[in-house]
């Protein structure tokens, strides 16, 4: 065991990339927060000299990224694994075009979708891409993996993508840190237009330039001490990458691996070496049949999905039960079943300025295509008021979608966006329908931050990351100047209002526009307690304040002559929005304060 | 130094301060010499939801997650997540819990809904194989008079489930509070640690 050093700390996988980053030298960073990246922008912004923003969607991410990188800046980019979608486009010619400065690209993977819609594996796609890709087993290879990324990204000409999944990113480990580098700006835009402007009579010498670079990567891969042999049993031989390695390092400690850090391009000569090596050769790997593919294209005998779960993520036990059925392991016992207890769903906040909206929509019984954000939580009971959640931006698209082929148009035809989703991919969307003519609504619910992923700041928010005053983007002007010509503006908090004004948006002949606005309940501050309570000798038991769904808001346990449930409200958690008095019909609701002047 | 991998299970509920506590616990093996891995799922902990976070040290750890019912001690912050997670123990472990009770809110009963537990930590008897310790958090910290205390007095019991110097949790104490505090969470630690010390003598 080492002695204590200053310069070794338990980081998370997020942290580790940052500090990479700035050992690196990088001095810009750009991203759109997505669990579970969003942490790693905000520790880089933290570093002396360094320059850190949000951009309002992934696409425009890399495109800034991009432009950093031509002036000669390191790079570095952020996103999760379905923000790498969006960005696709730049991404797959800036491949062919090359880098200046060092450019490094996150793609962070949900295996198991902790808080994503799908677990696609981005190992796919950086090949896809032509760029290379590392694959951290914990936060020192995320640390030093970055590190090198940079600089593999200036001496190849290319940018690279550095992909963890959330174990890596939300796991702390161990990390010894080297010296960092004082942040360079690079010094100005060189012309280089056979190399930027990606013409077809440029492109096509680019991409032969791209497949030439991924064999000499490959030979720098195959070098690469980080694609590494650990040779021991002749009988079992294990190649695998990335948090996986851990599980199966645990459970097999005796076997010889190849434990890849650059899945691609692959390391063939390392995989050819323990396959002579081992009588057997197992692949280990989470999500994809991916570096099994690149195996089996060489013609190597190895074994992997016949045995090791495709879906979800791995872990000890699942891990072992593949090398169980791989007849590498004993049979391992049933693991024990846990006591049924009451589930405790993530639910909109007490105070959540969402409700209210989604109120009134159940109210005039609309089908509501969804986005992605904290109000996808109202797809839930009691509120079951959201019927679509495909990827961001999607509402307005479905719901233009629907309402022009639907033949027996039965219900109000409405799309529900936040703020930040409706910046990031709603306004091309609310432009097809406005120019199309289309008979719908757009609800935008602004809470004015992008909450879901902790409260980030958004073009609407006025600040930036770094703390700058900025100029804020105002929804309605963007509406406007859309061509919306019925916009309504409503405060969710006032039900009656929000109501009606949901009902004139929803009867307008055409595309019309509520903003149903209010300040998030957690972010930038969480809401102060303000409690009302339920006056138990007037509550009739109807039920009316338990179906807004609000977590303040519980049964009693105390029955009405009826036999009908009482309820009560939790004053540590109440905010006072007053929404379960607005439903209230025998006025049973009162704030605390009052009853106390009464009771004196 | 114990030579084996030791895994620490630490559960409750969002804004209880399960993370913070585990990540006192994991300055304190960092402290003792060992290797720490950890691990939790973030996200949802701010809407009321179920809070985890495993933590394993010993000489070299490699996977950062527990494999299913080799918890060695665990650590819970509410009595209904003891029970959930009992199963977890493995046999001579230790189950140690406040008996806090926090009921997530819900409206009037479902058919076929799950009630919240009437005695949870009885009920565990059922489903851990290890020591169920329980801890009655709310008294101690009313005769400290301060129910803030709490979470320091289930640090003091945790600290009594593991083998590790106890200077070096209350050296951690006195660095991570308030310097006023100092001395009432010394007190909370120490009240924790005796309430597990006696029930394993």
């Amino acid at each position: 065991m080492s002695e204590k050093q200053e310069n070794r700390l338990l980081l998370y996988g997020n942290d580790a990339i940052a500090h990479g980053a700035r050992e690196a030298g990088c001095y810009f960073a750009v991203a759109y927060p997505g669990t579970p990246s969003s942490e790693i922008l905000p520790a880089f912004a933290q570093f002396p000299g360094v320059f850190a923003k949000w951009s309002p969607n992934e696409k425009v991410a890399v495109e800034v990224g991009i432009g950093s990188s031509l002036t000669g800046t390191r790079t570095l980019v952020t996103m999760k694994h379905v923000g790498v979608n969006v960005a696709m486009d730049p991404l797959m010619t800036f491949t062919y075009s090359g880098v200046r400065g060092g450019f490094v690209l996150v793609s962070a993977d949900d295996p198991e979708m902790h808080s994503s819609q799908n677990e696609q594996d981005n190992r796919c796609i950086a090949k896809f891409a032509k760029m290379p890709v590392f694959d951290p087993s914990n936060s020192q290879d995320a640390h030093d993996f970055t590190k090198i990324a940079f600089e593999l990204s200036e001496q190849f000409n290319t940018p690279v993508m550095l992909r963890e999944t959330t174990r890596i990113a939300h796991a702390q480990t161990m990390v010894t840190l080297g010296e960092w580098e004082e942040p360079v700006q690079g010094e100005h835009f060189v012309r280089d237009t056979s190399r930027f402007v990606m013409m077809p009579n440029f492109a096509r010498p680019r991409h032969a330039f791209a497949e030439q670079r991924s064999l000499d990567l490959q030979d720098w891969s195959n070098e690469w001490d980080g694609n590494r042999l650990e040779l021991k049993s002749k009988k079992i031989g294990i190649i695998t990458s990335g948090i996986a390695y851990n599980y199966v390092r645990e459970l097999l400690p005796d076997a010889s691996y190849l434990k890849i850090g650059m899945p691609w391009p692959f390391p063939d000569k390392k995989a050819k070496e323990i396959c002579d090596y081992c009588d057997r050769v197992l692949i280990v790997e989470e999500l994809e049949p991916f570096l099994e593919e690149e195996a089996k294209i060489l013609g190597l005998p190895v074994e992997g999905k016949k045995f090791v779960p495709r879906e979800g993520e791995l872990n000890l036990d699942r891990v072992a039960a593949s090398l169980a059925k791989a007849g590498l392991l004993d049979e391992v016992p049933e693991a024990r079943e846990g006591a049924p207890v009451i589930p405790r769903p993530p639910v909109l906040c007490a105070g959540c300025p969402h409700r209210g909206i989604y109120m009134a929509l159940k109210k005039v019984n609309a089908d509501v295509y969804g986005d992605i954000g904290c109000y996808t939580l109202a797809a839930l009971p009691p509120l079951e008021t959201l019927h679509t959640c495909f990827c961001m931006g999607a509402s307005i698209g479905n719901t233009i979608g629907t309402s022009l082929t639907e033949s027996d148009h039965k219900r109000p035809q409405v799309a529900v966006i936040g703020d930040g989703t409706f910046y990031h991919s709603g306004i091309t969307g609310l432009l097809d329908a406005v120019t199309s003519g289309v008979n719908m609504t757009v609800v935008i619910v602004d809470n004015s931050i992008t909450a879901m992923t902790g409260g980030q700041e958004n073009p609407g928010t006025g600040t930036d990351l770094m703390g700058n005053t900025v100029p804020a983007v105002k929804l309605e002007e963007i509406v406007t100047a859309l061509g919306v010509k019925k916009l309504t503006v409503s405060d969710t908090y006032d039900f009656d209002t929000t109501l009606a004004q949901l009902r004139e948006a929803i009867e307008y002949e055409g595309t019309s526009v509520v903003i149903a606005r209010r300040p998030c309940a957690l972010f930038p501050k969480k809401k102060k307690t303000n409690p009302f309570v339920v006056l138990e000798d007037v509550c009739n038991g109807c039920g009316a304040c338990f179906r807004i769904g609000c977590p303040a808001i519980a049964d009693s346990g105390k029955r009405t002559g009826k036999g009908l449930a009482i309820a009560e409200i939790d004053p540590a958690a109440c905010t006072g929005c007053e929404l379960c008095v607005q439903v209230c019909p025998v006025d049973a609701i009162i704030p605390q304060g009052k009853r106390e002047e009464v009771n004196a | 130094m114990n030579e084996k991998t030791t895994n620490v299970l630490i559960v409750g509920v969002g804004g209880q301060g399960v993370v913070l506590a585990s990540n006192i616990l994991c300055a304190v093996v960092v402290e003792a010499g060992y290797d720490v891995k950890k691990s939790e799922i973030h996200g949802m902990s701010q809407r009321g939801g179920v809070v985890t976070s495993d933590i394993r040290f010993g000489p070299e750890v490699l996977s950062p997650l527990i494999a299913k019912g080799t918890v060695d001690v665990m650590m819970a912050f509410e009595a209904a997540e003891a029970l959930r997670f009992a199963h977890e123990v493995r046999e001579g472990g230790k189950l140690m819990s406040s008996l806090t009770k926090l009921a997530p809110p819900k409206g009037p009963t479902r058919k076929g809904q799950i009630e919240y537990p009437e005695n949870p930590l009885e009920q565990a008897k059922e489903f851990c194989k290890g020591t169920i310790i329980p801890i009655d958090t709310d008294t101690i910290a009313r005769e400290l008079g301060n129910m803030r205390l709490a979470n320091t007095i289930l640090l003091g019991g945790l600290s009594a489930g593991l083998d590790i110097d106890e200077t070096i949790w209350t050296d951690m104490i006195r660095k991570m509070v308030p310097p006023k505090t100092i001395d009432k969470n010394l007190a909370a630690f120490a009240r924790g640690r005796e309430v597990v010390s006696l029930a394993e003598a």
